[in-house]
C-alpha cells in the first residue's frame, strides 16, 4: 500500500543572525543553508497495517507524512501510496488518503461542523446518500451527533478533534496519515480517539500511519513501529521486539503492606536492579528469564500486598533508542 | 484542472452556499471592508467641484457623478480579497488543507469569492437607484446588445482581478513580500484603470499604454460601457481584449502556481 524508496528531502533555509546589521546585510546577500530533513529513507507498509512512525522532534516524521500525502515534493528517491505517486496529486489519490494534523484544523471556525461536512461532500464529489450514511456511522462511533450543529468555535478541543476526524474520514479513505491526532487532549479523550482509530481500521480495512509523542497511542494502536532520527531509519519492526531488544527486562512493581529493608531487597536482586523504593512500594528491574524465580522469592520474603509485571515504559525505551542513535550517527540505520 | 471542471460545477452550489454562510457569519467585517472603498466618492466630490466651472473634456458635473457612481459599483462588485487570503494561507501553511482536497484550490477559492457577489450586489443596488435618479440619462444599458456586452465585461473584470490576485498571491510561494508586490500593482491599477481619473482625461500618451495593459479592462472598460462612454463597436473590441487578458492571466496564474507548488513547504505543522 505504501512504498518508500531512498527518500530524501532537503529544505533550503534562509539563515540570518540577529541584529540590525545582519538584517541590512541580508537585503543584499542572503545566506541559505541546506537542511537534510530526510536521508535515504526506505520502508514499505502493507494494506490494513497500523504502523507507528516515531522519532524525536525534527526527525522528519511530518516531512515524510507530507510527502506521502502529496503536499511536498521529495528531493530524491520515490514514494508510492496505493499505486499513486503522491506529489502528482491525482484526484483518485486524494480521494484515497487523508492527513489529520492534530495542530491544524479544516473545520470552518465560525460555522457548525455540519457545514464543513457538506463542503467536503461536495469537494470529494460524494453521492449524498453514501456520504450521509458514512457521516452517521462516524458520528455514532465518536458519539458526537449532538455537536455537529454547534459553531466550531464553541466546541472544546477534544470535541473539535472528534469533529475533525469525521471531516477527514467522510470520504472513507483507505490510507490514514495521522500526525499527533491526540495532542493536547485529556486522557479519556485520547483513549476514545485511539479506540475510534482502531475501529475504523478494522471496519474499513484502512492502512494507518501514525505519529505521536504519546507512547500510549503507539502501544495501543501499532503492532509495528518505524523509528527515524535525523531523517534516517533506525528501526523498523514489531514494537514488542524493539522493547525486548532495547530493554530485555521487566519492571516488577511490588506494593507492600510492611516496609522492606534494603538488605532484604539486595538478597533478591543486585543493588542496580532496585529502580525505586519507598515504605509502601519497591520497583525492581530484572532480566526476563529471572522474573518467575524472583516473584517466588519476593512472595516468600516480602510483605507483598499486590504486584505488577510490566515492560519498561515505552518513553524510556524510545529515549534510549534515540540516545544510542545519536551516539552512533552517522552510521547507517538498522532494520529490525 | 480541465478534468475537474465537471466536478467543480457539481460542487459549486454547495461551495457557494457555504461561502455565503461564512460571509453572513463575518457580515460586520465584510460591511466595514466594503465601506473602506470610498475613494470614488472623494474623487466625485473633487471633480464635480472642478466641473462646476465648466465641463472637462466631455465631462460635466453630472457626467462625473455618473462616472464615479458607476466606478464605485463595478469596484464593489468585482473586488476580492484573494491576494491577502492566499498569501496568508501559504505563509501559515493553511494551504495544505486545501491541497489535500480533490478539487483544485483555485476553483475552491473562486467559488468562495463568488459567494460574496450576491451580497455585494445587494449593497450596490441602492447605487443603481442613485445613478438613475441623480444622473438621469447616463445609464446606457437600454439595448440587449449593450446589456450583454456590459454583463460579459463585468464577468471578465471579476475574472481578470481574481486571476491577477491569485497570480500575485501565488508569488508568496517564491518570495516573502507578495503583498508588497500587490501594493505596487495597486498603485498602477489606481492610475491606469480609471479608478481615480477617467482614462480619456489622462495625458494623451497614457491611453495607448493603458490600452495594452490589463488595468483598464478590470474597471474602466465596464464603467465606460455602463454609462455609454464608448460605442458598441469599441465596446466589442475592448471585450475581446479583456477576455484575451483573462485567458493570459489564467495561464499565467497556473504557471506560477504549478512551479510554486514544488517550493511549497507547508509550514506550521
Amino acid at each position: 500500500m505504501i512504498d518508500v524508496q531512498h527518500l530524501s528531502k532537503v529544505y533550503r533555509v534562509h539563515k540570518r543572525p540577529p541584529g540590525l546589521r545582519a538584517a541590512l546585510r541580508s537585503v543584499w546577500r542572503r545566506k541559505f543553508e541546506n537542511v537534510q530533513a530526510l536521508d535515504d529513507l526506505s520502508f514499505a507498509i502493507a494494506g490494513g497495517e497500523r504502523v507507528g512512525f516515531l522519532g524525536p522532534n525534527g526527525a522528519g516524521k511530518t516531512t515524510t507524512l507530507k510527502i506521502l500525502s502529496g503536499l511536498l515534493h521529495p528531493t530524491s528517491g520515490s514514494a508510492s501510496v496505493a499505486n499513486f505517486v503522491p506529489q502528482q496529486r491525482a484526484t483518485a489519490f486524494l480521494k484515497t488518503i487523508t492527513l489529520v494534523m492534530g495542530q491544524k484544523q479544516q473545520l470552518l471556525w465560525d460555522l457548525p461542523p455540519s457545514e464543513t461536512y457538506a463542503m467536503n461532500r461536495a469537494l470529494y464529489d460524494l453521492p449524498r446518500k453514501e456520504a450521509e450514511e458514512t457521516q452517521a456511522q462516524l458520528l455514532e462511533l465518536l458519539e458526537i451527533g449532538d455537536l455537529v450543529n454547534k459553531p466550531t468555535r464553541q466546541l472544546s478541543l477534544g470535541e473539535r478533534m472528534k469533529c475533525e476526524l469525521v471531516a477527514a474520514l467522510l470520504h472513507r479513505p483507505k490510507v490514514l496519515f495521522l500526525d499527533e491526532p491526540t495532542i493536547g487532549l485529556d486522557v479519556s479523550m485520547q483513549a476514545r480517539i485511539r479506540t475510534f482509530i482502531k475501529e475504523y481500521n478494522q471496519r474499513f480495512g484502512a492502512t494507518v500511519l501514525l505519529t505521536s509523542h504519546y507512547m500510549e497511542d503507539v502501544a495501543a494502536l501499532c503492532p509495528r513501529v518505524i523509528v527515524i532520527d535525523k531523517g534516517r531509519l533506525i528501526y523498523d519492526g514489531a514494537l514488542q521486539q524493539l522493547v525486548h531488544r532495547i530493554r530485555p527486562e521487566k519492571r516488577i512493581t511490588i506494593r507492600l503492606s510492611a516496609p522492606a529493608d534494603r538488605a532484604q531487597l539486595e538478597k533478591l536482586v543486585p543493588p542496580e536492579a532496585i529502580s525505586g523504593q519507598t515504605d509502601a512500594q519497591v520497583v525492581l528491574t530484572v532480566p526476563v528469564p529471572r522474573v518467575s524465580e524472583l516473584l517466588r522469592a519476593a512472595l516468600g520474603s516480602l510483605a507483598v500486598q499486590d504486584l505488577a509485571v510490566e515492560d519498561p515504559p515505552l518513553e524510556e525505551i524510545m529515549r534510549e533508542l534515540f540516545q544510542s542513535s545519536a551516539a552512533a550517527r552517522p552510521a547507517a540505520g538498522v532494520k529490525g | 484542472m480541465k478534468l475537474q471542471l465537471g466536478h467543480a460545477v457539481r460542487a459549486f452550489p454547495t461551495l457557494f452556499r457555504v461561502g455565503l454562510a461564512e460571509m453572513i457569519a463575518y457580515r460586520a467585517e465584510f460591511i466595514i471592508w466594503i465601506l473602506t472603498t470610498n475613494m470614488p466618492l472623494v474623487m466625485m466630490a473633487l471633480w464635480t467641484a472642478v466641473a462646476a466651472e465648466g465641463p472637462v473634456g466631455r465631462f460635466d458635473s453630472k457626467a462625473f457623478q455618473a462616472y464615479y457612481v458607476a466606478t464605485l459599483m463595478i469596484r464593489l462588485l468585482t473586488n476580492t480579497w484573494m491576494v491577502w487570503q492566499l498569501t496568508m494561507d501559504i505563509r501559515q501553511g493553511a494551504l495544505a488543507t486545501r491541497l489535500l482536497r480533490p478539487l483544485h484550490p483555485l476553483l475552491a477559492y473562486a467559488a468562495e469569492h463568488m459567494a460574496a457577489v450576491p451580497i455585494r450586489a445587494l449593497m450596490v443596488s441602492p447605487l443603481l437607484i442613485v445613478l438613475l435618479v441623480v444622473t438621469p440619462g447616463h445609464l446606457a444599458l437600454g439595448s440587449p446588445l449593450r446589456l450583454a456586452i456590459f454583463l460579459a465585461s463585468l464577468v471578465g473584470a471579476w475574472l481578470l482581478l481574481f486571476f491577477m490576485m491569485a497570480m500575485i498571491g501565488s508569488l508568496a510561494l517564491y518570495v516573502e513580500s507578495a503583498v508588497g508586490v500587490f501594493e505596487v500593482w495597486l498603485g498602477f491599477h489606481f492610475v491606469l484603470s480609471g479608478y481615480l481619473v477617467p482614462q480619456e482625461l489622462m495625458p494623451k500618451w497614457v491611453l495607448p499604454i493603458s490600452n495594452v495593459l490589463p488595468f483598464r479592462y478590470s474597471l474602466g472598460f465596464p464603467v465606460e460601457t455602463m454609462i455609454g462612454l464608448n460605442s458598441n463597436g469599441q465596446a466589442l473590441r475592448d471585450l475581446g481584449v479583456q477576455w484575451l487578458f483573462v485567458v493570459a492571466l489564467f495561464v499565467g496564474t497556473l504557471v506560477v502556481w504549478r512551479k510554486g507548488m514544488r517550493r511549497f513547504v507547508a509550514f506550521g505543522g
